[in-house]
C-alpha cells in the first residue's frame, strides 16, 4: 500500500533545515564514487569481481546489452511461403490491456486449409504499453517482440502505428544482445552494438 | 403427475417428462448437445448421462422418461467420469481450430471441455481428415471436421423446415454430415440449423470472420420483416469499431418466445438489416429544393412547419396527404396521431400501401406482410379504412390533380406499391413533399426536405405483431447521424406549431398511449418486454378485419 499520509505531514524543525537529507545524499554518492573505483582498481589489476563496476555508456553512440527477453518493437511472423503465421484469431487484440491492437480478418485464399488470416493488423505504439500479453496470448507463435527496436518515435501520432507489412518485413534482433553460457556467464564480454562499433 | 428426486431435490412433473426436462424444472443444468426443446430426441450424445437408482448402468437423461419414485443423481463420481469420457471420444478427432473457429466464444465443446472434462490428450494418431469450410448453402458454411454428428441440424430439417436436405453418411470415425448429393442446404428457415448447431460445424456465411463473438453486446429486439415479429436478439459491435467495414450490427438471432416464434426465426428476416448500415442512411435533415443543402433540426422544423401552413391557410386542412408506415412504432404511430389528427386536424391520413409484388408467405412463421406494425397502426386508428379520409392510392391521384397540394410520406417507398411514373406524377405537382425514413429510396428522391429516423435498432418502442401481441423493440446503438425516432420527429415539428406532446421518453408516450387509445388500455408497459402482452388472449385477427379505434 501506498502511504499517501506521510507526504502531507508537516516538517520537523531539523528536517526544514534540509541538512540531514544534503549530508545523507552525499554520504550516498560519496559510498557509489568510492565502491566504483575501489572496483575499477581491483579489475585493473586483474581481480574477478562478483559485482561489475559501473561504467557510463555513452548512448546513441553505444548501446547497452539487450537481454534476449527484453520486450521491443513488435514483428509479425511468416510461414515458409512467406504468408503471416497469424490466423486474426485476435487473441492478442482481446487480451491487449491498452487496446491498441487494431485487426481485421479476411479469408486465407492461397490456404483454405487455414481459412483465416489478417487483412490489416495494426498496432499504435502511441498507445502501447510493451506489456507483452499479446506474445503471451498468440497460440500460433505468430507476434514476438523481439526486433531489438527500442527507438521508437514520429513526428505524428499515425506515424507511431505499425501496420501488417511493417511488422511482417521485420527480422529478429541478433546482434544486439549479449550471448550467455550455460552458467549465466556472459560469453561475447563486448557490450558495444556491433552496428555501432565499426562506424565509432 | 409423477414424483421424482433429482440430486435430493423432489418435484412432481407430468408423466412422460424425460429425466432433462425434470431436471430442468428442479433448476440442475444436465450438459447436452443433440437434445434440443424443439426437435425430436434422439439420445446419441451420450453427455447426458445420469445414473438413477436400481438401474445397473448410466442412462441418458434426454431419453429416460421420468417414472414415479424415480431417484436420478447428476453429480456422482461416475456420472462426471462417464462426461469426462463422452467429452475425450468427442474431442478424439476434433480439429484445434478454435484460433480460426467463428463458434469460438460460444462454442458447447469448449464450455463443457471447462466444465466437466479438462483432460489432456492421449491420442497420438493422426486425426481423420474431413471437408473444411464447404459452403453448403447460400448462409451455411460447413466444417465437417469440427461436427460432432448430434444430427441436431438433420431433425431441423426434417422436422422443422421440412426441406429434408441434410443427412449423415458412412459410418464409424468416417461419419460426416453433407447434404443430399445434389441439393444445398437452401430453405426459408436454414439459418437456424447454424444456431443448434452446438459446435462449429455449421457457421453464418454473412457473420464469417465479421469479429469475434465477445466483442459483441446483445440487445433485446423484435424482427421488423414481417407481420409476424418473431423475437430477437440483436448482435451489435460497441467496442470494436473498426471490424466489419464499421458495421454496427453484426448479426440477429432468435430468441425463444414460445407464443410467437419458438427458438426460430426465418433468413430474410435474419439477414434483413443491412440497411441500418448502408449507405444509403440519411444522415441529417436535408433541403433539396434546387441544390441539395443540409440543416440542423431546428431549421428544418420551423422551415416545414411554415411552408405547411402557408398550405393550409391557402388551401385548407383537406389539402395536406399524410402517409403512415407500418414499418413505425406504436409510439411513433400514436404521436404522429396526436400530432397530425388532433393537433393540425389533418384528415387525410393513411398507412397501407399495398406492395406490387405480394410477399412470399408460409404457414409457419412468414407473413405476406412484410410490416411488422400493421395490426397497430389499425387498432391506432392512422389509416385510411379506419377514418374517412383518402387511401394512399386516392392521395396520389388527388395529389396529381393538384386538390393535394402538400405530402408528408413516412419510410415508404411508393414505387413498391404505384408506377413510377404514378408516384413522380403525383409528387412533382406538389408544394411541399417532407420524407421522413432512415434510408433514401425513389420516393425520398422526389422529396423536398428529407428527414432523417432512426432504424428499428436505434430506438425504443412497441410493435403489434398480426396476433396483436404487443412487443418491444430496445435501443441497440446509437442513432446514425442526426437521426432521430420518428416520434421525436413529430415532436419537434409540433414544438413549431405550438401542439403540445409533453412525451421525453418512448414510455411516457405509451402511458399516453394505454389511457388514450381503448384497445391498448391497461397494458403494463414493464410487462411488454420479454415476450410481450396479447391484446386479445392472442387469438389472431383474420387478415381482412379492420379496427377503429
Ligand atoms: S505489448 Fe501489451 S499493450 Fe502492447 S500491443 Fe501487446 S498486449 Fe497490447
Ligand atoms: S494472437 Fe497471434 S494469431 Fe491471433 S491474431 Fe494475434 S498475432 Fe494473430
Ligand atoms: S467447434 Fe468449438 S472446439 Fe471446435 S474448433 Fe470451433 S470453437 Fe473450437
Ligand atoms: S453440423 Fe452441428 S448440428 Fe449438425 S450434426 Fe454436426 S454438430 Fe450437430
Amino acid at each position: 500500500m501506498i502511504n499517501v499520509h506521510d507526504k502531507h505531514k508537516p516538517l520537523t524543525f531539523i528536517e526544514k533545515t534540509y541538512l540531514p537529507a544534503i549530508v545523507s545524499g552525499v554520504l550516498l554518492t560519496s559510498r557509489h564514487f568510492f565502491v566504483n573505483l575501489t572496483r575499477h582498481i581491483l579489475r585493473a589489476f586483474g581481480v574477478k569481481l562478483k559485482n561489475m563496476a559501473a561504467v557510463t555508456i555513452q548512448y546513441p553512440e553505444f548501446l547497452r546489452p539487450l537481454f534476449p527477453r527484453l520486450r521491443t518493437m513488435h514483428r509479425l511472423t511468416r510461414r515458409e511461403d512467406g504468408t503471416p503465421r497469424c490466423v486474426a484469431c485476435m487473441m492478442c487484440e482481446t487480451v491487449c490491456p491498452a487496446k491498441c491492437i487494431y485487426i481485421i480478418a479476411d479469408e486465407k485464399l492461397e490456404n483454405p486449409q487455414i481459412e483465416k488470416m489478417p487483412r490489416s493488423f495494426d498496432i499504435d505504439l502511441g498507445l502501447c504499453v510493451f506489456c507483452g500479453y499479446c506474445v503471451e496470448a498468440c497460440p500460433e507463435d505468430a507476434i514476438r517482440m523481439d526486433t531489438g527496436i527500442l527507438e521508437i518515435s514520429n513526428y505524428t501520432r499515425n506515424g507511431m502505428i505499425l501496420d501488417l507489412e511493417t511488422m511482417l518485413s521485420l527480422e529478429p534482433m541478433s546482434s544486439r544482445y549479449v550471448q550467455y553460457d550455460r552458467g549465466g556467464e556472459v560469453v561475447s564480454a563486448d557490450y558495444i552494438d556491433e552496428r555501432h562499433r565499426s562506424d565509432a | 403427475m409423477v414424483k421424482v428426486t433429482i440430486d435430493g431435490i423432489e418435484i412432481e412433473i407430468p408423466k412422460g417428462t424425460t429425466v432433462i426436462q425434470a431436471a430442468e424444472q428442479a433448476g440442475i443444468e444436465i450438459p447436452r448437445y443433440c437434445y434440443h426443446p424443439g426437435l425430436s430426441i434422439v439420445g446419441v450424445c451420450r453427455i447426458c448421462l445420469v445414473e438413477i437408482e436400481r438401474m445397473p448402468k448410466l442412462q441418458v437423461a434426454c431419453y429416460t422418461p421420468a417414472t414415479e419414485g424415480m431417484v436420478v443423481h447428476t453429480n456422482t463420481e461416475q456420472v462426471l467420469e462417464a462426461r469426462q469420457a463422452v467429452m475425450e471420444f468427442l474431442l478424439v478427432n476434433h480439429p484445434l481450430d478454435c484460433p480460426v473457429c467463428d463458434q469460438a466464444g460460444e462454442c458447447w465443446l469448449q464450455n463443457f471441455y471447462m466444465q466437466h472434462a479438462l483432460h489432456d490428450s492421449r491420442m497420438f494418431e493422426n486425426k481423420v481428415k474431413k471437408s473444411k469450410a464447404l459452403q453448403i448453402g447460400p448462409n451455411v458454411m460447413l466444417d465437417s471436421e469440427r461436427c460432432i454428428l448430434c444430427s441436431r441440424c438433420v431433425r431441423f430439417c426434417d422436422e422443422i423446415s421440412k426441406s429434408n436436405e441434410l443427412g449423415i453418411f458412412n459410418r464409424g470415425d468416417r461419419a460426416e454430415l453433407q447434404p443430399y448429393p445434389g441439393t444445398e442446404l437452401d430453405n426459408d428457415y436454414s439459418g437456424n440449423t447454424i444456431d443448434i448447431c452446438p459446435v462449429g460445424a455449421l457457421t453464418d456465411r454473412d457473420f464469417r470472420f465479421r469479429t469475434r463473438v465477445w466483442y459483441l453486446s446483445e440487445t433485446e429486439s423484435i424482427c421488423p420483416g414481417c407481420s409476424t415479429g418473431c423475437n430477437i436478439n440483436v448482435h451489435h459491435n460497441d467496442q470494436r469499431t473498426y471490424k466489419a467495414g464499421g458495421s454496427r450490427v453484426s448479426r440477429l438471432k432468435p430468441r425463444y418466445n414460445p407464443d410467437v416464434n419458438e427458438w426460430w426465426m426465418c433468413d430474410a428476416g435474419r439477414y434483413g438489416f443491412t440497411h441500418v448500415d448502408a449507405d444509403s442512411r440519411i444522415l441529417a435533415p436535408t433541403r433539396s429544393i434546387g441544390e441539395e443543402q443540409e440543416m440542423s433540426w431546428g431549421e428544418a422544423a420551423s422551415e416545414i412547419m411554415t411552408k405547411l401552413r402557408e398550405v393550409i391557410s391557402v388551401h385548407g386542412k383537406e389539402s395536406v396527404g399524410v402517409i403512415l408506415s407500418p414499418q413505425m412504432t406504436n409510439e411513433d404511430l400514436f404521436v404522429a396521431r396526436r400530432f397530425f389528427r388532433d393537433g393540425l386536424g389533418l384528415k387525410h391520413i393513411d398507412f397501407e400501401v399495398a406492395p406490387l409484388t405480394t410477399g412470399a408467405k408460409d404457414d409457419f412463421l412468414i407473413k405476406a406482410d412484410k410490416n411488422p406494425n400493421t395490426a397497430g397502426a389499425r387498432l391506432l386508428g392512422v389509416g385510411a379504412r379506419q377514418g374517412s379520409g383518402m387511401t394512399v392510392a386516392e392521395m396520389l391521384e388527388a395529389a396529381r390533380k393538384r386538390k393535394l397540394r402538400a405530402l408528408y410520406i413516412c419510410h415508404h417507398d411508393l414505387a413498391n406499391g404505384f408506377a413510377v411514373d404514378v408516384v413522380e406524377e403525383a409528387l412533382t405537382a406538389q408544394d411541399l413533399v417532407v420524407f421522413q425514413g432512415p434510408n433514401t429510396n425513389s420516393t425520398s428522391a422526389l422529396a423536398h426536405y428529407v428527414l432523417p429516423a432512426a432504424a428499428f435498432v436505434e430506438k425504443t418502442g412497441s410493435f403489434t405483431n398480426y396476433a396483436e401481441r404487443v412487443q418491444m423493440i430496445h435501443t441497440a446503438v446509437t442513432p446514425l447521424g442526426e437521426s432521430k425516432a420518428d416520434w421525436q420527429i413529430f415532436r419537434s415539428l409540433a414544438k413549431e406549431a405550438a401542439i403540445s406532446v409533453p412525451y421525453f421518453e418512448a414510455e411516457d408516450v405509451f402511458q399516453a398511449l394505454t389511457a388514450e387509445v381503448e384497445a391498448f388500455s391497461g397494458l403494463p408497459y414493464a410487462g411488454l418486454a420479454g415476450q410481450g402482452i396479447a391484446l386479445r388472449d392472442g387469438q389472431a385477427l383474420p387478415e381482412s378485419e379492420t379496427v377503429v379505434a
